[in-house]
């Protein structure tokens, strides 16, 4: 496999699939070059971050908020413990990209880790594994483990007077815990029940003390665009949209796969990237950035480009950057009963409208899909969405109405049809 | 939501080198140390998940009360913890556990189609043990596998681009 000069999170995976993830890999690729220079230099964190500001990078993990930003609010002289998390929580469906950054690439989010946690002011960080990720947590340990021997880790690291101390911390099965508040109650042994903000997590974090939460793929991009410039990571996609970005593309295509690709890449060229339609079948509709973001039809999709503001404009959301495509012949009822059917399962419970709306939701797409619908469901399930949109603490009420208001919006067809008489049009 | 941030400290009046084995101590002690040394609670999801692991598969009141005292934490707290996350399980399991993800982009790829067919050829519906004790079946949210879809976690291995059969062969594999 040959190099792609123009990737980042996936810089190494041209190398031997047995020992890509070692630190000597890492090493030969310019691994911990910048974290090294930071020790040696000690620059101005405000000058780093303002590079990261420059690089357009967004929050990766589906909000998409500027990364350099999230870090500029963090008080770093203030004095007392501050803390960096990385939310290695994966759990949206669709996404599977951090999985291979912890087991293919762990030494680079180390690295990526110890530069936040400088720029911040924290000297010690969590990276917070979802627990049925056995084999990236196995990874994970093994490259903190060596960079501890290499002494890129601990206390004054190479005599620098700079401290980080890393751990990983392990999830339990529970999709909430990737909301960034819900995480740090998880780490704090607690149910994993998001917080209500503010005070936000710079102010009052892991602990009650000052802390940023950045996603897998947010670190890892650090020491890449410290090492060829904020310019140049922002020249890969678009203004606003810095960077290559990694898309995991699944569902009904040839070859689904991740693909790190510039954003704003056309999505008929990533389709493309993944062999096409499956079977040379045509295309119905994608879900262009997790189960959360609504859904957009196949032939205005065809258009669109893969950036956070294109797919806005497109009525979605490019979210965590799981493509997920759906054929012709599938039944949309069907599809919108097994992301509705998720919500409630994993609906942490706290709040009302997302405890009680999400078991509606999935009641009446049930009874629908069973051929027992009644004349006003969608009426209803229109009404249940549209109460707990904005109701809820944390997003993941709106992640559940969302889904539902945009299939009403472009496939009520298809409901009417098996309301009306019973059976699915894609049967 | 807690509004409190300090830890829920409680002391046990119990023995703590009598809870466990000291194997099954030193792991625990392992995960402590990461925390600050008045959060142990951090600590409650690792040792609950290495006490499940040594007890068979599951969780029982009793070494959930240890936990909490191990910890300095109150039994109600490790039984929240215990009861929110996916990953326990508090009745007696099977010899393995077998978890088909059912997610949309594993739908999509035939999920469904391999809960029917085990559900069929091991007469063991979701959630259940089958009559041998071999294995519990379970549904899991997604498993953030999905360019590999449909996968199963097998206990602790992924198992990915599954067909019935391949499915089959690796049930059939299991003691």
């Amino acid at each position: 496999m040959v190099p792609n000069q123009n990737s980042v999170c996936f810089r190494n995976m041209h190398l031997a699939a047995t020992t890509r993830h070692t630190l000597d890999a890492y090493r030969s690729l310019g691994g911990y070059v910048q974290w090294e220079k930071i020790l040696r230099e000690r620059p101005d964190p405000a000058d780093i971050i303002e590079e990261i500001k420059l690089s357009a990078l967004r929050g990766r993990g589906g909000a998409g908020f500027p990364t350099g930003l999230k870090w500029s609010f963090m008080p770093r002289n203030a004095p007392g413990q501050k803390y960096i998390v990385c939310n290695s929580d994966e759990g949206e469906p669709g996404t599977c990209k951090d999985r291979d950054i912890l087991r293919y690439n762990p030494h680079q989010l180390i690295e990526g880790m110890a530069i936040a946690g400088y720029c911040i002011g924290a000297t010690v960080g969590y990276n917070y594994i979802r627990g049925e990720f056995y084999e990236p947590i196995q990874r994970c340990e093994e490259a903190i483990r060596e960079a501890y021997a290499a002494g890129l880790l601990g206390k004054d690291i190479q005599g620098s007077g700079v401290d980080f101390d890393l751990y990983n911390h392990l999830g339990a099965g529970a999709y909430i815990c990737g909301e960034e508040t819900a995480l740090l109650e998880s780490i704090e042994g607690k149910k994993g029940q998001p917080r209500f903000k503010p005070p936000f997590p710079a102010q009052f974090g892991l602990y009650g003390r000052p802390t940023t939460i950045n996603n897998t793929e947010s670190l890892a991009s650090i020491p890449v665009i410290l090492e060829k410039g904020g310019q140049w990571f922002l020249a890969q996609g678009r203004p606003n949209n810095g960077g290559p970005k990694l898309f995991s593309v699944t569902g009904h295509v040839a070859r689904p796969d991740n693909f790190e690709v510039p954003l704003g890449t056309p999505f008929r060229d990533l389709l493309e990237l993944a062999g096409g339609m499956k079977d040379g079948r045509a295309l119905k509709a994608v879900i262009p950035g997790g189960s959360s973001v609504p859904v957009v039809p196949g032939d205005v999709m065809m258009d669109v480009d893969m950036d956070y503001d294109s797919i806005a404009k497109a009525g979605s959301m490019l979210g965590s950057g799981a493509v997920i495509v759906i054929a012709e012949g599938t039944c949309m009822v069907k599809v919108l009963h097994n992301l509705s059917h998720f919500y409630m399962h994993e609906s942490c419970g706290q709040c009302t409208p997302c405890r009680e709306g999400t078991g509606w939701l999935e009641r009446v797409l049930r009874r629908i899909l069973d051929g027992k619908g009644r004349p006003g469901d969608l009426d209803l399930l229109d009404s249940v969405a549209g109460r707990i949109g904005g109701r809820t603490i944390c997003a993941l009420g709106d992640a559940a109405a969302m889904p539902v208001q945009s299939f009403l919006k472009h496939y009520r067809h298809e409901f009417e049809h098996l309301i009306e008489h019973g059976q699915s049009m894609a049967a | 939501m807690s509004f409190r941030n300090a830890p829920l400290a409680v002391i046990h009046d119990r023995d703590k080198t009598t809870l466990f084995t000291p194997e099954i101590r030193e792991q625990i002690d392992i995960w402590i140390a990461k925390y600050p040394a008045e959060w142990k609670q951090s600590a409650v999801m690792p040792a609950l998940t290495i006490v499940q692991d040594a007890n068979g598969g599951w969780l029982t009141p009793e070494l959930m009360n240890d936990v909490a005292a191990y910890l300095d934490m109150p039994e109600v707290s490790v039984y929240e913890v215990a009861t929110f996350y996916g990953m326990y399980d508090l009745e007696p399991q099977g010899r393995h556990k077998v978890c088909v993800c059912n997610s949309v982009s594993c739908l999509l790829l035939g999920s469904e189609e391999l809960i029917e067919h085990v559900e069929h050829k091991y007469d063991v519906r979701l959630g259940e043990t089958t009559a041998d004790g071999r294995f519990t079946f379970k549904e899991v949210e997604c498993l953030g596998a999905c360019r590999h879809a449909p996968a199963v976690l097998v206990d602790k291995t992924y198992h990915e681009n599954l067909s019935p059969q391949a499915l089959d062969k690796l049930i059939d594999e299991l003691e």
